[in-house]
């Protein structure tokens, strides 16, 4: 089952390769693995999404948790929370036709043109992992250039935090 | 008091109250070497290798339960490490390795003695670090050793560039007493609702059987596991790593467990009906395969490391907690004049056992002429008088130590379990010997392992460290030629060692005492003279049988019920099927 699992750890060199060669060492999934630094600079947040069954995702826990430099953990997946994840796409945008039929999925998928040349455009789309596969389906497959996404982020609705 | 950072660490050593420091210098950590000169209070021991730095540290950890403390050059020295640090990781033991590393500025460049040490040992240590302030270096340390000590031990490194060391630059310094770390808080306690319900099940078991680690001994709680099983009468079985801190020789001790544990042991395992285990972690030489261990039991389960718990085997009951913690808090629980237990089940449980255990299942078979490695470790057990601190090497000599050198006391018994390194015992008995410079110390090894950290033999003489090899010397590389026999239809693929090395004359030629004995007649008096011979090291060279072997075996994919065993006890179980008796 996929799990998104959210991490406060030390804004240290050497925290992301001590959490990825986890993964590694132990043979775990990472679907997507998303970090940067908090508004504490001593602290950055973390969000993996792996898979596995019940057991291996027990371990996944326990193991991250065992890391020096993680101080907090939270699997969000049992709980309310809320996931999100970044896209750019670079499409080819030639012609009036294809132009104003890519503006008008974009309306549809709330989707944002943030860069255009003469032949191509440039997308932002935030939302679900589902969202942006379905924007991309919704292409034309010859006319995606380059696609680019962040990996998922995840906070918990309402006044529950993963804070210190 | 300012100090410069090469004087910061020797005069933290010093506050952290660590005596020896094992290593080698080199380039990176010369500025470390030449604070360490011209003072008594740390003493290093100048290994020949930085492999049995490391190793001789972990044995002198094991036997005092101190931390041990290697220092180390950058790139070989640290690569070198690895092997050590590596063996202290699988079994958490409490190593600091100190690791010198190139200036700073170098780093990325690929200077010369240049590796990514904190890369290297990412995946073998508890923790690392790398020091990049100096004002940050006697934090750092006393992290190191918190971090190496507390919870569930294990070895950390600290990487040093070698600007940080530098004997100009000075900044004051002060011990720091404590260190706190917001994201490492080691659990110790153990819940009381889980305990109480822990305690019941174990009240309630018909055929109990107790199951214990490591940890015991790595939590100093073998007093608390003693009043435990005596006072439950129940049956104990302890692994490799486990052995001594429930003693040997009594009777509720039914022998080791696993792939070369005894009969009893495992057939108990396997039909008893709640298991209690206390620090120990389930390895796959325990289990055997995990679809068919301990099928009718429930589960029990305590260790200071969650990740332990229900890795491979499902508790029932899991407790998360130091074992002494827990045991002494289980402790209070059973302190009764008179607990529930079922009393005649116990018994029928009992006789079982005892009828298990009169099938013998460590017997060996006797050939004219030849000595058998098991008889050498009876013989060691007979002169040390059960007494002295093993070490051992990794192979059929380790399982015949552990087999037949009962331990009555924990920190006896020096092996590496988990990691399973070649090279250990020569160093760690170095280590054990500085420690207890009074007590007889033995390397049990064979003539494969001892070849892998021999140049050691050098720094026993010049530190005086007079430690007694005892040297199963089979021409055969025992274990794997075993397996061979076993599973390759004695196909001997690369396992005969020819061309060794007079025994003899090379610890003669590193200036110890050689002894060679091929006669079993001859067996007991050199065992003796060897531990006569107080103030020298002795290498006995032993010749062996070639083709004994270790019984009984567990072969992977196999259940504990179904063990291979000695050709002798295979003539006793078809005598008593012939009386009718069950099996």
């Amino acid at each position: 089952m996929r799990h998104i699992i959210s991490l406060l750890v030390e804004n240290e060199s050497g925290a992301l390769s001590r959490i990825s060669g986890l993964f590694s060492a132990r043979g775990y999934n990472i679907e997507s693995l998303t970090v940067a630094t908090t508004e504490d600079v001593t602290l950055s947040r973390m969000t993996i999404v792996t898979a596995g069954s019940d057991r291996v995702i027990e371990q996944i826990n326990k193991q991250l948790n065992k890391l020096v430099d993680v101080v907090k953990l939270q699997d969000f997946t049992e709980g309310n929370f809320i996931e999100r994840e970044m896209m750019f796409v670079k499409v080819k945008a030639q012609g009036e036709g294809q132009r104003s039929e890519i503006k008008r999925l974009s309306d549809i998928f709330r989707a944002r043109i943030i860069d255009v040349t003469d032949t191509t455009f440039c997308i932002e789309l935030t939302g679900s992992g589902d969202k942006l596969d379905a924007y991309i389906n919704s292409l034309h497959e010859t006319s995606v250039i380059e696609v680019v996404r962040s990996g998922s982020m995840g906070i918990l609705r309402g006044e529950k935090a993963l804070t210190l | 008091m300012e100090l410069s950072g090469s004087e910061i660490i020797i005069q933290f050593l010093k506050d952290e109250g660590v005596e020896h420091l094992f290593g080698y210098p080199g380039g990176a950590v010369l500025h470390i070497y030449d604070a360490l000169h011209n003072q008594k209070d740390v003493q290093h021991i100048l290994v020949r290798h930085e492999q049995g730095a490391t190793h001789a540290a972990d044995g002198y950890a094991r036997a005092t339960g101190k931390p041990g403390v290697c220092l180390v050059t950058s790139g070989p020295g640290a690569t070198n490490a690895v092997t050590g640090i590596a063996t202290a990781y699988m079994d958490s033991i409490p190593l600091v390795v100190i690791t010198g590393q190139v200036p700073s500025h170098a780093i990325g460049s690929d200077a010369f003695q240049e590796v990514d040490a904190v890369g290297i040992t990412r995946a073998c240590v508890k923790h690392n670090f790398l020091v990049k302030d100096l004002n940050k270096l006697a934090e750092t340390l006393k992290k190191a050793f918190y971090v190496a000590t507390s919870g569930r031990p294990g070895p950390v490194v600290v990487d040093i560039p070698k600007d940080i060391t530098a004997p100009h630059i000075k900044i004051p310094y002060v011990y720091p007493k404590t260190v706190e770390m917001r994201s490492y808080n080691p659990n110790v306690k153990g819940h009381p609702r889980q305990m109480k319900r822990a305690v019941d099940l174990l009240l309630s078991a018909k055929r109990p059987m107790i199951y214990s680690g490591g940890g015991v001994i790595m939590s100093e709680a073998s007093n608390e596991l003693r009043k435990f099983v005596r006072k439950l009468g129940y049956p104990i079985t302890q692994t490799l790593m486990g052995l001594g801190a429930f003693p040997g020789t009594d009777p509720q001790f039914i022998g080791m467990l696993g792939m070369h544990g005894t009969y009893e042991s495992n057939m108990a395992m396997h039909d008893c009906d709640v298991l209690i285990a206390i620090g120990a972690r389930f390895d796959d030489r325990i289990t055997g395969v995990t679809s068919t261990f301990c099928p009718y039991a429930q589960v029990i389960h305590i260790d200071i490391d969650p990740a332990s718990i229900s890795k491979t085997i499902n508790a029932d009951i899991p407790i998360v907690g130091d074992v002494k913690d827990v045991l002494t808090a289980m402790n209070k629980l059973l302190d009764k004049p008179e607990l529930p237990i079922d009393k005649p089940a116990l018994e029928a449980w009992w006789n079982k056992i005892k009828s298990w255990q009169g099938q013998k299942s460590y017997e060996y078979e006797t050939k004219s002429g030849l000595i058998q490695p098991q008889a050498a470790v009876e013989e060691l057990y007979k002169v040390t008088g059960g007494d002295a601190f093993i070490t051992s090497d990794v192979g059929q000599h380790q399982m015949f130590a552990a087999q037949f050198y009962p331990f009555d006391e924990p920190r006896r018994w020096i092996n590496s379990g988990g990691l399973g390194t070649m090279g250990f015992g020569l160093p760690a008995a170095m280590g054990v010997k500085l420690a207890f410079p009074d007590k007889d110390v033995a390397c049990v090894t064979g003539e494969g392992s001892i070849q892998m950290c021999i140049q050691e033999l050098s720094t026993c003489l010049q530190y005086n460290t007079p430690v007694k090899i005892i040297n199963l010397n089979n021409r055969y590389l025992g274990m794997v030629r075993q397996w061979q026999e076993f599973f390759y239809e004695k196909r001997y693929s690369h396992v005969y060692m020819d061309s060794l090395p007079d025994f003899v004359k090379l610890a003669e030629a590193y200036g110890h005492i050689g002894i060679r004995v091929d006669d079993p007649k001859d067996l007991h008096d050199a065992m003796k003279e060897a531990f006569a011979l107080k103030d020298k090291t002795v290498f006995l060279d032993i010749i062996t049988d070639q083709e004994a072997n270790v019984y009984p075996m567990i072969s992977s994919g196999k259940a504990h019920n179904e063990m291979d065993i000695s050709p002798l006890q295979q003539k006793i179980q078809a005598d008593m099927k012939a009386r009718g008796e069950t099996v």
